[in-house]
């Protein structure tokens, strides 16, 4: 505990360091804007600016992600309640009770409360993370190459399973990504593996070409001309933010209640945000006196999801740092980031690299602040963003993407990277297919390819080690029982005729 | 702009991963395999290639016969879908061959025409602006080192 608070203090001398200061701002700022844009959420913020770590350090890189990530979920908020656009798919929750409101005129409430429940609960997720870290740090090197390859099939699994949609396609979708994940040099072999003989595929498929090209080109295409996003028109100055008294009191159990399901669901791996919202947004509607209320403007269906979308957000931190397994796609794009800068997480890493992690701790706290002062009085100016149109929009974006990509390697064929994934993501969302799971597994991929496959060398090929281990053994036992809950799930679904529960509705 | 036909979205699927699996594996069993003790390059791949394949067999399996219930027909496309494209891959060409101006002038006017609501005026102005704005972030701003006129 107080070596904790220590190393707490020893973040706050990194974070607050002019130049990582200054990294902290950008990225807060930046992430802010581009997840008010219409159609722009946190992972086109991240996958725009990650070129752009490639030419700063490790330290002030990382800070500038985490505070594009958490300033994007604040921007993306804003849409959902004043636009009813769900930018970032956790805030689709929001939409529900967060737009009623701005129709009936308390949309700045609705804004006034979202901030409110996002720093509370991104507070409690930076204690938890405080405190949990060295404990896990600890239980962490227990694990070896079978632990680390069974928690991350745990991961993939979970992010596969409980994301929105079919499991199947998510799971497909999981396994796709591993795939890509194999193109290039094979690292222990030296094989070149699906490349067809080009030689800018032997390092692999680009990350930022591939998440530029899944939630970029992608949405364009299946965006254009089609989805008529009609500017707002709501105007919301800074006194309209202040809920009432009444607000402030409805909102305030729900708010601690999602807190507790955020972090709940934070420790878990694989986890996305998405489900985490829509499992406090039922929280809410099955303990409300009156459930009749929910989707006509209830407060508590604004404060619950969105505090649980951040408690949740940094609680992930911990496994995404000190196991190296992300918990969402967000997470996935950190994760690819540090590991490019040739940080590699995981058990060392708070001890190895105790800047990069304490450092980023401590601009969490330094961020929510930061945007809680620049979001009160600039909201003027978010609203203003808000109206502008999506043609004018998506051909910058376009380019932005394309100039951003071409930057990683100074290469064109990046460039045509993207394209290629663009219209292969594209297909798939036509299908129903989620895209998350792909970044998911292509970033592990590689990571859980060398484990396992240094784990059966270890184990002389002996499968059952997974099973004779005791933390692994564990692990599977979670994923076996993942799968029958699935299979479980789907024998129901097919006795009872099509009970479509409004959740499922909910989710697009 | 005729809907598409109707289809079975999940059957498409299915089709579609089965054939991706069947590539992945058929490609992979030309590295070397090995054995679970010492696995060769195409272990892994094999192995996803196969799961990709039942993951499709399994979808293709449990797709509802006939069921179009909340199956969209969303409408063709061609002239956004082209453009998006086409502004991309215009930057890939003018980049090598005519350098940062041209690309990103022609990478954003190309993907603007493909909105229906946008004019030829405002699109010409739109990346006249966006030029102007790269150079300025780019060059002046990031130096990154991306020639404004290049002839190959």
């Amino acid at each position: 505990m107080g070596q904790a608070l220590h190393d707490l203090w020893y973040g706050f001398g990194v974070a607050l360091m002019p130049n990582h200061l200054m990294w902290s701002v950008f990225g807060v700022l930046l992430g802010n804007l581009i997840g008010v844009l219409p159609g722009m959420g946190a992972l086109t913020a991240i996958s725009m600016l990650l070129p752009l770590t490639y030419v700063i350090a490790p330290v002030p890189a990382i800070l500038m992600l985490a505070g594009i990530f958490y300033g994007s979920m604040y921007g993306g908020a804003i849409g959902a309640i004043l636009l009813n656009l769900p930018s970032h798919p956790p805030h689709a929750v929001t939409c529900i009770d967060g737009y009623p409101m701005t129709q009936q005129g308390r949309g700045g409430a609705a804004l006034g409360v979202t901030m409110m429940a996002s720093f509370f609960a991104a507070s409690v997720g930076i204690l938890i993370m405080i405190f949990m870290s060295p404990v896990l740090e600890v239980v962490a090197f227990k694990f070896g190459p079978t632990e680390i390859s069974a928690i991350m099939l745990l991961g993939l699994l979970a992010g596969a399973t409980m994301s929105r949609g079919s499991p199947l396609k998510g799971v497909a979708m999981t396994v796709f990504g591993l795939f890509v994940g194999t193109i290039g040099t094979d690292v222990i072999s030296g094989t070149q593996r699906y490349t067809f003989g080009i030689n800018e595929l032997s390092d692999g498929i680009d990350l930022a070409a591939l998440s530029l090209g899944l939630f970029g080109i992608a949405d364009f295409l299946v965006t254009i001309n089609r989805k008529v996003i009609k500017a707002s028109d709501a105007k919301v100055r800074m006194r309209d933010m202040r809920p009432t008294r009444a607000e402030l009191k409805q909102s305030f159990f729900p708010m601690l209640r999602g807190t507790a399901v955020g972090c709940l669901f934070g420790a878990m791996p694989g986890t996305g945000p998405t489900i985490t919202t829509f499992i406090a947004y039922a929280l809410e509607r099955k303990i409300a006196k009156d459930p009749s209320r929910f989707g006509k403007g209830a407060i508590e269906g604004v404060a619950a999801p969105e505090a649980a979308a951040h408690s949740k957000t940094q609680v992930d931190f911990i496994p995404t740092m000190s196991l190296g397994i992300p918990g969402d796609a967000v997470m996935a794009l950190l994760l690819g980031a540090l590991i490019i800068k040739g940080i590699q997480p995981g058990p060392q890493m708070i001890s190895e690299h105790p800047d990069i992690f304490w450092g980023l701790i401590a601009s969490f706290w330094i961020g929510n602040v930061l945007l809680i002062i620049l979001n009160v009085p600039m909201i003027g100016v978010w609203v203003k963003l808000l109206q502008v149109p999506y043609k004018l929009l998506y051909p910058s974006a376009l380019f932005f993407i394309c100039i951003g990509v071409y930057s990683t390697h100074n290469s064109l064929f990046d460039v045509l990277e993207v394209a290629a994934f663009g219209i292969v993501g594209a297909v798939f969302l036509a299908l129903d297919f989620p895209m998350a799971p792909i970044v998911l597994g292509y970033v592990l991929g590689p990571l859980l390819e060398e484990n396992f496959r240094r784990a059966m060398l270890l184990a002389r090929g002996d499968l059952t080690v997974y099973l004779t281990r005791p933390i692994a053994a564990w692990i599977i036992g979670a994923c076996t029982l993942l799968i029958l809950a699935q299979v479980f799930s789907y024998f129901r679904r097919l006795r009872v005729p099509k009970p479509l529960s409004s959740e499922e509705l909910m989710v697009e | 702009m005729k809907p598409l036909r109707r289809f079975n979205k999940d059957r498409v699927s299915a089709v579609i991963l089965i054939l991706i699996g069947v590539g992945i594996i058929a490609q992979g069993v030309g590295y070397r395999m090995g054995a679970l003790t010492r696995m060769g390059a195409g272990f892994i791949p094999v192995v996803l290639g196969t799961l990709l394949a039942l993951a499709g067999l399994a979808i293709g399996l449990t797709a509802e016969p006939g069921d179009f219930g909340d199956q969209k027909t969303a409408p063709t496309e061609w002239r956004g879908w082209l453009c998006v494209l086409g502004g991309v891959l215009a930057f890939v060409v003018l980049g090598g061959y005519g350098g940062l101006v041209p690309a990103t002038f022609f990478s954003v006017f190309i993907a603007a025409m493909g909105d229906k609501g946008n004019s030829v005026r405002g699109s010409l102005l739109l990346s006249a602006g966006i030029t102007i704005a790269g150079i300025v972030i780019f060059i002046f701003g990031l130096k990154m080192t991306f020639p404004l006129f290049t002839w190959g």
